[in-house]
């Protein structure tokens, strides 16, 4: 492999890890607060789909996003209502999101474009564009740094790079400030954050929305920035997969960042290589496509450095037992 | 603390969760420009007013059986299985591999035999979230979201790689033998001058599901080890007490989960098909979450809500195939069930059982 596909190949890493990112991040805030969220994934499709909608009628991809973000949002409140307001099960509840995007979009689809489910391809100010950062013609004389910094950090959308800040920027909330101390507790021992004062269910209704604006740029950037328009189950189980990032980061907001840009470049290998022949033998495509979740499971059994979930996660907080 | 009667628990909170379920994608209905109304006469027309709409609504409800009965017998251990999909994917290919490779004599033969071989293929997919939940605490749904999607790929490796004919595109199986083709409702029911179910797919596995039903409740109720699985289910320290080990109880529930789920590729694959496809499951693994919730887990229920959801299914396509409305709107009421009779359970029960206590003080 040459040096020009080698960045082909990363470049398209960084495209496919970051809505993994911003959902895995997404999980993240909800599952340190103790509500397990299954549904990232019909989250994630609801706001592809609103922003592609959205943005194709208006021709704003802003205005687009925005609409994405609130489509996530309306499930998120769905999701806490469920399960913190009714103290129904956390999971179950995902279950039903999950199927209800996947229900709605295709018919709301149906319902205003006709495309058999799909939205218009978006063009021109409906799409995030890849933006060139300052400085890529000065370097691009210099040998591999300039390529690199030409091709791998500059030329993405505004999204990838909100995503990347959003790491720094979830670790800093969560470890470095009041309210992230207090989100990590409520998922660790409720009683004790409402014995001193504070509500647990705010907390939890705050990090529920937290989720669910990740989710709907998430959504988004995979409908307007990544692809050109909304396709149904465009998701494709990425929900899922950035289910797996964040049991494989143990909850942890850098070690996010390293699993989904693993699980990315498993992606783009796939993508980008059907089969890999190794000489000995062939590794077939469907292997790359099941490895993050194969990844996944050998995490959880706890034979690599075992993944324990927030203590409190899953259940709903009743005062006064 | 008063509790409300037993049949409010059992019928009414469930009735209540459907009614508000059926209004929300009447709303629905109404919010893509379609009359509700005519749109559910469509439904009862095309699934219920003729043989062969009974043929297809029969036939999808002997797969929600299956995946229903298997969701409920991991809910009395209070396990949640959501990998019915991939365990039943499985399934079709233990159903597959026994088709082809055996020389069955006849039907009857060739379906205990796939049956055996679906049931310890699904069972065996499910044997290791199973193990890795009881021994190394792995939380159950986690680890069977994961396995329907390494499922999925094992399956999609198999068809396209090792069971694909010579020369075929689809990845696909090649077709069973002839010896291993099950009787259809048309062939059973059908008399000389009229001809029942014509067309449907719906055969003899139904009467396996509804059997196996009988066979749950069995064993759920009238067994040591459906006890066993009740009082792990309902307390886990006590079952412990009680020596009941928490590592046999979850693994044995898990893996007759698994064998149902798996048994219902029987339908698809074996009765239907009759060779094994990409998507011979149809997302009845999922449903299944549906059914058991609206069922409460009783066997029973779980044949009701089957044939409700299998009726559904095929008004849904009835819809899809005459109005403007998508099969999608399907999707749509199966979260609607699952969120009201699921998640927003205690969102019906907590005034029902208000207005129960009220109107006994009264009394």
């Amino acid at each position: 492999m040459d040096f020009a596909t080698l960045l082909q190949v990363l470049d398209s890493t960084v495209r496919l890890a970051t809505p993994l990112l911003l959902a895995c991040l997404a999980g993240l805030f909800s599952e340190r607060a103790g509500i397990f969220d299954i549904g990232l994934e019909g989250k994630m499709l609801a706001a592809a789909f609103f922003s592609a909608a959205i943005a194709s009628i208006t021709g704003d991809v802003w205005m687009g996003l925005g609409a994405g973000i609130l489509a996530s949002l309306a499930l998120s409140v769905l999701h806490g209502l469920a399960s913190i307001t009714f103290r129904g099960n956390q999971l179950i509840s995902g279950v039903a999101i999950n199927f209800l995007a996947a229900g709605l979009t295709v018919l709301i689809a149906q319902d205003w474009f006709s495309q058999g489910g799909r939205t218009p391809s978006l063009i021109g100010a409906g799409r995030f564009e890849g933006i060139t950062l300052p400085g890529v013609d000065a370097v691009s004389g210099i040998p591999i740094i300039g390529p690199i910094y030409q091709e791998l950090i500059s030329g993405h959308s505004i999204l990838v790079y909100i995503a990347f800040a959003m790491v720094p920027l979830t670790w800093w909330l969560l470890y470095r400030t009041r309210f992230g101390l207090r989100l990590r507790a409520v998922g660790e021992a409720p009683e004790a954050v409402d014995t001193a004062g504070v509500s647990v269910i705010g907390l939890r209704y705050v990090a529920v929305g937290i989720c669910g604006v990740l989710c709907g740029i998430a959504g988004a950037y995979l409908a307007t920035a990544l692809q050109a328009g909304f396709v149904k189950d465009m998701t494709a189980g990425r929900g899922f997969i950035a289910l797996a990032a964040l049991i494989f980061a143990k909850w942890r907001p850098w070690h996010a960042l390293y699993a989904c840009l693993l699980f990315g470049l498993l992606q783009a290998v796939a993508l980008r290589y059907q089969n890999i022949d190794l000489g000995a033998f062939v590794v077939p495509v469907q292997f790359m496509d099941a490895l993050p979740y194969i990844l996944t499971v050998v995490i959880l059994a706890g034979f690599v450095g075992k993944a324990i979930p927030p203590r409190a996660g899953g259940e709903p907080y009743v005062k006064e037992r | 603390m008063d509790k409300m009667p037993g049949w409010a628990d059992a019928v009414l909170v469930p009735l209540i969760s459907l009614i508000l379920a059926a209004i929300l994608s009447a709303l629905v209905i109404i919010g893509i420009g379609e009359d509700p109304v005519a749109a559910f006469k469509l439904m009862v027309d095309g699934a219920l007013m003729r043989s062969s709409g009974w043929g297809y609504t029969l036939y999808y409800a002997t797969n929600f059986i299956f995946t229903g009965l298997a969701v409920a017998i991991a809910f009395h251990a209070r396990l949640f299985n959501i990998g019915g999909e991939g365990q039943a994917m499985i399934g079709g290919l233990g159903v597959a591999l026994a088709c082809l490779y055996i020389p069955w004599p006849n039907w009857y033969v060739a379906l205990f035999g796939a049956t055996v071989s679906a049931a310890i293929f699904g069972a065996l997919w499910a044997l290791i979230p199973a193990y890795l939940q009881a021994k190394r605490g792995s939380h159950i749904v986690i680890t069977t979201i994961m396995f329907n999607f390494i499922a999925a790929a094992v399956l999609n490796y198999v068809l396209v790689n090792i069971l694909r004919p010579q020369g075929a595109m689809d990845p696909a199986t090649a077709r069973f033998p002839e010896a291993t083709k099950l009787p259809t409702f048309q062939d059973m029911f059908s008399t000389a001058e009229t001809a029942m179910f014509r067309g449907a797919p719906a055969n003899v596995t139904f009467f396996l599901a509804v059997a196996m039903c009988l066979v749950v409740w069995l064993l759920i109720w009238r067994t040591k080890l459906g006890y066993e699985i009740r009082a792990f289910g309902q307390s886990e320290s006590a079952a412990k007490y009680a020596g009941i080990s928490p590592v046999k109880i979850t693994v044995v529930a898990m893996l007759i989960s698994g064998g149902l789920a798996g048994m219902m590729a029987l339908n698809t694959t074996m009765g239907e098909a009759e060779r094994l496809v990409m998507n011979a499951t149809e997302g009845a693994g999922f449903i299944g979450i549906a059914v058991a919730l609206m069922g409460r887990s009783h066997p029973l229920g779980v044949l009701l809500a089957a044939l409700l959801f299998g009726f559904l299914y095929q008004g849904g396509a009835e819809l899809a195939l005459w109005t403007n409305i998508p099969r999608e709107l399907i999707v749509v009421i199966q979260a609607l069930v699952i969120l009201f009779t699921g998640a927003l359970d205690n969102m019906v029960r907590m005034p029902l059982e208000k207005l129960f206590l009220a109107s006994r003080r009264k009394a």
